[in-house]
């Protein structure tokens, strides 16, 4: 039984890294129908700059701010440099594009992402990072069997706080409903007085900030990071994106969450080496049977 | 009923028999019986979202109906898929024209060919002598048809790139490609102006000395009246009346329908 | 081979047989110009020619989101790879077989997907790609040996006297292979098939409302295009006489998707040319080193700002001169 909870919340802490990075994607997506593969670099990106201040500023941040006050000092540094890359990439890289239409987009998405992953690795080097273990909280919590750390936790609160203030943006605030509009019929939403414009900063600043954050908690999760983790993350977070229904931000979460912990048992009870492809496996058949994801809903073309 | 005899000829190219269609909790087509009748052009009229083209996109096998049956030539075409409903000999055209804008008007009326072909894979890659025959015959045909509705200058042309009231006549031209013994427009004269309006009458007209049958959809009362030879009129997903266009024209029920219960005035086309 | 392709787009005036000819004639020329290492970089490029053109089926032709190409490669290259070292299959028996292989591939995993679009069909071919990498990576059956591949393939040989072991015959072989497909190609595109594909990518209801069977046609070219994608997977093989699944990466078909939409959809001088960029550009940049991928990032950026329909866009309709230009100028 422990075991199985211990999993269980192994599983949420990893799908909710997918969740937080898959909102990005899906915010993106709604508006711009663009797939963002720059996204999952954001994410990459912010891990570094996390680890930076960590290290560069170590002395700083542990006599003023403590343990989870530095933890928190380098995920809002991260968010706000992610927020101010991820506004620039859409101005120079997506905005002079929109006009050619998706495909080009696309590729100019491809583009972006294979700039910011090189560029990481200009900056901060082809090898492995390791984030500094003396500045990361490491509190074991035992319960019985049942074997997590404080950080895990902090991580699952906070994840989930920011989930849930997302949500709240979205679906209860006068903006949220903005956004909405525009995901569904960007034409008309412009004819009602809604700035299109706003809404695209707004994407581009949230999105890449949230990524940066989960960059954060996954360097102080896993302690390793490497400039191409992007790939493989964002891929994961993508196809909890589409698991949840392309577009749809609480099916994102859901996707995300319902992700990891497929990831979770499917490495624990099937195969270690063969999770990922379980993962896999698993969207194909989603979308074999439901072609609107988990929680789409099902659109008839109109004739 | 009465005025069944009426009609053309006996003989019911196309037949809807107590078709209904149902989208969530809305009854769009409603136990709708409908017969064109071979050679004639029979319009089907009603007031905005009375399930016209759903009744087109039954026939055409783009949606399946809960219930009934549609029977073409005899045959009962009911659920099958729209490929082979054209092969079968039902070709369309959609209100809002959907040609194949990246490629060239003679392509466009090339593609209308392509169920009527049978080169495959490898006959195309060797260039196989039937194969060459049969592309020469698709070409053929379709440059006969690009002359019929006048675009021979514009073949090379992109079908984006062309005017709006030539693009109608290059996808009815498509339409026609498929060699169908029905054609069903669905308001083709929407967007055209009254001289283009006029042009597509003539042609319509031209096209039943051509054999073909016409099951059209159209709000321009001017066209209706014009070149139909039986109308049918749908409201709420049903048949209210049908009959010979000027009968249909004064029938109460319809007046009714289209502009409420205000019987003074007159049926006007909305175009 | 920069060379080649500069003389084929300065020579829109001359007769279009004079400058095929030119072209031909450089690619004849070429291999006994250059050293074995710009041999090799030719081959390469012929090598993302062809994996170019048969994603550009898919891809170009049909407008299928596919960014798993790099997984019917893979089939290619494994097919070939295991025959051949662990039945000692003949590389050019197995040319034939790996094409089959990879079709077959695509049709059963394509099949029950076909239906779903643009970027479902998208996500659904990623995660097939993934997962025949992951799948040669957990080596099943101790068949792919793992993260480290198969080792020890053969030569393409006939015999003992026809062997193909030298850069400048696998040049040869797989521009070769690369001609004949673009022959067949262009045949294609201009037949029903290649129109019916066009039609789908143009407007799949209208298509199907014009007696296209739109399912058909999609999977016609999922599995042609993986085929294509077979055999040269095939010829990679057995020049690099060993196969790992870092070759056949998601980063891979990435690329292949680039070298479609860089030299323009449907377009089979575009496809060329996208996969001169693509295999090229390392080579031209590999004094900047580090800095080069990051170069790389930034023209494919600059490229979609300034030529959205890619270099070389298709041309359509009647045959003139004037018309290619009008479309290089409406686009440029």
């Amino acid at each position: 039984m422990e075991i199985v909870l211990e999993q269980i919340i192994n599983g949420l802490t990893i799908g909710s890294f997918y969740a937080l990075i898959a909102l990005g994607y899906s915010m993106v997506y709604g508006i711009l129908k663009l797939i963002n593969f720059a996204h999952g670099d954001f994410f990459t990106l912010g891990s570094y700059v996390g680890y930076t201040i960590l290290v560069f500023g170590s002395a700083f941040l542990t006599s003023h701010c403590g343990l989870w006050g530095g933890m928190i000092v380098a995920m809002v540094i991260a968010a706000i440099c992610l927020a101010l890359v991820g506004i620039t990439v859409e101005r120079l890289a997506y905005r002079p594009i929109y006009p050619a239409g998706r495909l080009p987009a696309v590729v100019s998405a491809l583009g972006a992402s294979i700039f910011l992953q090189n560029a990481i690795m200009v900056i901060w080097g082809p090898r492995y990072q390791a984030y500094p273990a003396s500045l990361i909280p490491n509190i074991h919590i035992q319960m019985g069997a049942l074997h997590i750390t404080l950080l895990q936790i902090v991580i699952l609160v906070f994840s989930f706080l920011l989930m849930g203030i997302l949500y709240y943006i979205i679906q209860r605030t006068l903006f949220g409903s903005a956004i909405r509009a525009s995901a569904l019929d960007r034409d008309t939403a412009s004819l009602m007085g809604i700035n299109f414009n706003k809404v695209i900063f707004f994407i581009f600043t949230l999105g890449p900030a949230l990524g940066a954050i989960t960059g954060v908690m996954v360097g102080m999760y896993y302690r390793q990071i490497s400039f191409t983790m992007g790939w493989n993350y964002g891929l994961k977070a993508f196809t909890a994106t589409i698991l949840g229904g392309i577009g749809n931000l609480p099916g994102a979460m859901f996707g995300g969450l319902i992700l990891g912990l497929l990831e979770m048992f499917g490495g624990a009870y099937i195969s270690a080496a063969w999770k990922d492809v379980f993962v896999f496996l698993i969207l194909i058949l989603v979308l074999i049977f439901r072609p609107n994801g988990l929680f789409g809903e099902k659109l008839a073309e109109k004739v | 009923m009465a005025e069944a005899d009426l009609r053309t000829t006996d003989r019911a190219i196309l037949e809807t028999r107590k078709l209904t269609k149902v989208f969530g909790g809305l009854t769009a087509v409603n136990n709708f019986d409908s017969q064109v009748r071979e050679g004639e052009i029979c319009s089907l009229i009603g007031p905005n979202g009375a399930g016209k083209t759903t009744v087109f996109n039954v026939v055409t096998g783009i949606y399946k109906p809960e219930n009934g049956s549609v029977v073409f030539n005899g045959k009962d075409i009911t659920g099958q898929k729209p490929h082979q409903i054209v092969s079968g000999g039902i070709a369309r055209t959609f209100q809002n024209i959907r040609l194949f804008p990246n490629m060239t008007c003679l392509e466009n009326i090339m593609a209308g060919q392509h169920c009527r072909g049978s080169a495959g894979m490898w006959g195309s890659i060797f260039r196989t002598s039937r194969q060459k025959k049969e592309e020469r015959h698709i070409r053929e045909v379709a440059e006969a048809r690009i002359h019929q509705v006048g675009l021979w200058e514009s073949r090379d042309e992109l079908a984006k790139n062309i005017a709006y009231g030539s693009q109608r006549m290059l996808e009815i031209a498509r339409a026609l490609a498929t060699e169908p013994g029905l054609l069903a427009l669905d308001e083709p004269s929407s967007g055209l102006n009254p001289s283009e309006t006029e042009e597509l009458m003539v042609f319509l007209k031209s096209l039943v000395k051509e054999n073909f049958s016409i099951f059209l959809i159209e709000h321009d009362m001017n066209v209706v009246m014009g070149i139909s030879d039986w109308v049918i009129v749908m409201d709420e997903g049903a048949r209210i009346a049908e009959g010979r266009p000027e009968t249909v024209y004064n029938n109460p029920k319809v007046i009714e329908a289209y502009l409420g219960y205000d019987d003074d005035q007159q049926v006007n086309g909305e175009s | 081979m920069e060379d080649t392709r500069i003389s084929k787009l300065n020579s829109f005036f001359s007769p279009q047989q004079g400058t095929l000819f030119a072209v031909l004639g450089i690619f004849v020329i070429y291999p006994f110009a250059a050293n074995n290492y710009y041999i090799d970089v030719a081959f390469f490029f012929g090598i993302y020619a062809l994996l170019g053109l048969s994603l550009n089926i898919v891809l170009g032709e049909v407008g299928l989101f596919d960014l798993g190409h790099a997984g019917f490669y893979a089939i290619g290259a494994y097919t070939t790879a295991i025959l051949n070292t662990k039945f000692g299959v003949p590389i050019l028996v197995l040319l034939p077989v790996s094409a089959i292989a990879a079709a077959l591939f695509a049709y059963l995993v394509c099949s029950p997907i076909i239906h779903l679009r643009g970027d479902y069909l998208c996500i659904v071919t990623i995660g097939m790609g993934e997962i025949v990498r992951l799948s040669l990576i957990n080596n099943p059956f101790d068949l792919t040996g793992g993260p480290n591949g198969v080792f020890g393939i053969d030569f393409p040989s006939l015999g003992s006297f026809f062997v193909i072991d030298s850069s400048i015959e696998y040049y040869f072989f797989i521009w070769i292979v690369v001609g004949f497909s673009i022959l067949a190609l262009i045949r294609l595109q201009n037949s029903r098939i290649g129109r019916a594909w066009n039609c789908i990518r143009e407007d799949e209801v209208a298509a199907n409302a014009n007696g296209i069977n739109v399912r058909h046609y999609k999977l016609l070219a999922f599995v042609l295009g993986a085929a294509m994608a077979g055999i040269a997977g095939n010829i990679y093989a057995s020049k690099l006489m060993c196969v790992s699944p870092e070759s056949f990466s998601f980063m891979e078909s990435c690329l292949m998707f680039c070298i479609v939409l860089i030299g323009g959809m449907g377009s089979i001088p575009g496809v060329i040319i996208g996969a001169a960029v693509i295999s090229l550009f390392p080579e031209i940049f590999r004094p900047f080193a580090m800095y080069r991928m990051l170069i790389f990032g930034t023209v494919m950026i600059l490229m979609m700002m300034f030529r959205p329909g890619g270099a070389w866009p298709r041309r359509r309709g009647g045959a003139d001169i004037k018309s290619v230009l009008n479309t290089w100028r409406k686009n440029g």
